[in-house]
């Protein structure tokens, strides 16, 4: 392993211990704002927690795709130049990010709430990225494996949506407030589409390393798949915006898209049956389990997900805490899950000594645990908070708040489970990728 | 495959002009903002109050969505300038100065004008959409 790629890869799992740090503290401080407030104050957390994850989630992706690409293509030094200049720009760049957090400068919105000049280094970052990956990706020749194309469709369209996230500095945007909001919740919606095509690609990839089946990733099967996920990416957002009077046919096309979710959803529940045998003959792999783990999670989301996309539902869940189930389940549940399997693969976690692989393993487990609590705990309150709001149509927020407490309460608990267990073993893979000597999968 | 992607993709172009084009403006009360609004969003932005606050429960969840405050019966200019100026237990002094309360309430009013946050009963369809159209 290159010594560059190795510095992202361990500030990438940084980011995931900062993101789980500042998440908690980010719950205690929004249970207890007068005290956090006087030093610590929520909106100064949230975005470190937010821009932590969201950073967690990209680098960790673009860390994997970058070690298994070699396998895919032949890289020239002209590759490895581009790629070590976008990993310093890119990290050069989140560090000052978390700085302007630090002092208190902010100025862009949500998930991205840095003074918004920091965009451009972003966006050159990305597209020195898009040179050390697409130019080796055009001259290899013959037909591609989907997981290829799964990334090489994430790398492309987070292009697009940043883009088409900072198009609010245009005036013609910022001339109406729908306008403005529908284009963000536009390009935020399908950025996470963008990452999750990059992830469930490694999940594929990983899925046909482990099981040494080459034909997972070919076929007519998976091709339909994908582009059932593509339209999805590019049409299926508005369940954001469906409470802002847009036009009609903008809600109902992303309603209608959103329920070929259905077929995903229905695939699952047939391939785990199918592969009931391969999971007792995997399951031992630590890789595996956390690659099921994401499976689980993409199945509870689905769910969620789906009764979202339901305007008439999305009546009662829009700006409650089921937002946050969602969110929260998609962006620890599963984009978590899946890098871990991935991080665990590329350091042949597997192969490590017994006591290792033990403390991952119980740590695996309270982490699934402290998930499950975390995730209903937040639609019990949303539950609660929908309900007073929309079919008691309360409007003194204190008077809806009182007793979603509680559950936010329970959020908090089981947040530091998540703390101790996902941050154990994070701290395990950045010893492993520090002290990384063989490669032993490859 | 690449022809399907590309047809795809060419669609993909085609209907994020319609969004850009059909999503603002349509609402009549949906106005182009004063310079006030504008410096007010600004300011909104600067001091990342939507990581507390929705405007049509898209934000935090720390404090109410603020799309319709404005027009609240209750709470008026006065109410609104009180709580924007000196906070409260919960909601931290931002110590701005009258300029940018003035302006931050210039970009609530803006925004209320622009429609409601919640959806009533009698606008969901037989589908299960709304139509917020007229």
């Amino acid at each position: 392993m290159r010594n560059f790629l190795r510095l992202y890869i361990v500030s990438a799992l940084c980011l995931l211990l900062a993101t789980l740090v500042f998440g908690l503290l980010a719950s205690w401080a929004f249970l207890y704002p007068e005290t956090y407030n006087q030093f610590l104050p929520f909106y100064q957390l949230r975005p470190f927690h937010v821009s932590a994850a969201l950073f967690w989630i990209i680098s960790g992706a673009t860390a994997s795709i970058l070690y298994y690409k070699n396998d895919e293509f032949s890289i020239t030094k002209w590759n490895h130049i581009a790629e070590r200049l976008f990993i310093f720009s890119w990290l050069g760049t989140i560090v000052v990010i978390f700085i302007c957090y630090g002092l208190k400068k902010f100025g862009g919105r949500e998930y991205w709430e840095f003074p918004p000049v920091l965009c451009a280094p972003l966006l050159i970052s990305w597209l020195l990225l898009m040179v050390s990956y697409f130019i080796p990706w055009l001259k290899s020749a013959g037909n591609k494996p989907m997981y290829v194309w799964m990334w090489s469709t994430g790398i492309f369209f987070f292009l697009i949506t940043f883009i088409e996230q900072n198009l609010w500095q245009i005036p013609w945007f910022r001339s109406s407030y729908l306008r403005e909001m529908s284009v963000q919740w536009k390009s935020n919606g399908a950025m996470s589409g963008a990452w999750n095509q990059m992830i469930y690609g490694l999940s594929l990839f990983l899925m046909v390393k482990v099981s040494g089946n080459e034909k997972l990733a070919q076929g007519k099967t998976v091709f339909f798949f994908y582009m059932l996920g593509l339209s999805n990416l590019m049409f299926n957002w508005g369940h954001h915006v469906y409470n802002v009077p847009t036009s009609s046919w903008i809600r109902d096309t992303s309603y209608i898209i959103s329920m070929t979710e259905w077929v995903f959803l229905i695939k699952m529940i047939q391939n785990f049956k199918n592969t009931l045998e391969e999971r007792r003959r995997l399951r031992h792999l630590i890789t595996y389990r956390f690659i099921i783990a994401g499976e689980f999670w993409v199945f509870m989301n689905l769910l969620l997900a789906l009764a979202m996309s339901v305007p008439a539902i999305n009546r009662y869940t829009h700006g409650t805490h089921i937002t946050v189930a969602h969110a929260m389940g998609t962006t620890i549940g599963i984009n978590t899950m899946i890098l871990l399997a991935s991080f665990s693969y590329m350091l042949g976690i597997d192969n490590k000594n017994a006591a290792t692989r033990k403390t991952i393993s119980i740590n695996y487990w309270i982490s699934q645990y402290s998930l499950i609590v975390f995730w209903l705990s937040l639609i019990v309150a949303g539950v609660i908070k929908g309900y007073m709001s929309t079919a008691l149509n309360l409007t003194n927020f204190q008077e809806i708040m009182k007793p979603v407490i509680p559950a936010l309460k329970m959020v908090s608990l089981s947040g530091i489970g998540l703390v101790i267990s996902l941050g154990t073993i994070a701290a395990i893979y950045i010893y492993h990728t520090i002290y990384f000597r063989k490669e032993v999968n490859r | 495959m690449v022809r399907l992607w590309i047809l795809l993709f060419i669609a993909f172009i085609i209907y994020t002009f319609f969004v850009y084009n059909d999503s603002g403006n349509r609402n009549p009360n949906d106005s182009i903002p004063d310079r006030q609004s504008l410096a007010g969003w600004k300011t909104w932005q600067e001091k990342n109050c939507q990581s507390c606050h929705q405007i049509y429960g898209l934000g935090g969840y720390m404090g109410p969505d603020l799309t319709n405050v404005a027009s609240e019966p209750a709470k008026g200019d006065i109410y609104l300038r009180t709580f924007i100026k000196f906070g409260t237990g919960k909601m931290p002094n931002f110590n701005l100065n009258d300029s940018e309360v003035t302006n931050l309430v210039a970009f609530l009013k803006w925004i209320d004008k622009s429609g409601k946050s919640r959806v009533p009963k009698e606008k969901v369809t037989w589908s299960g959409s709304y139509n917020l159209e007229n």
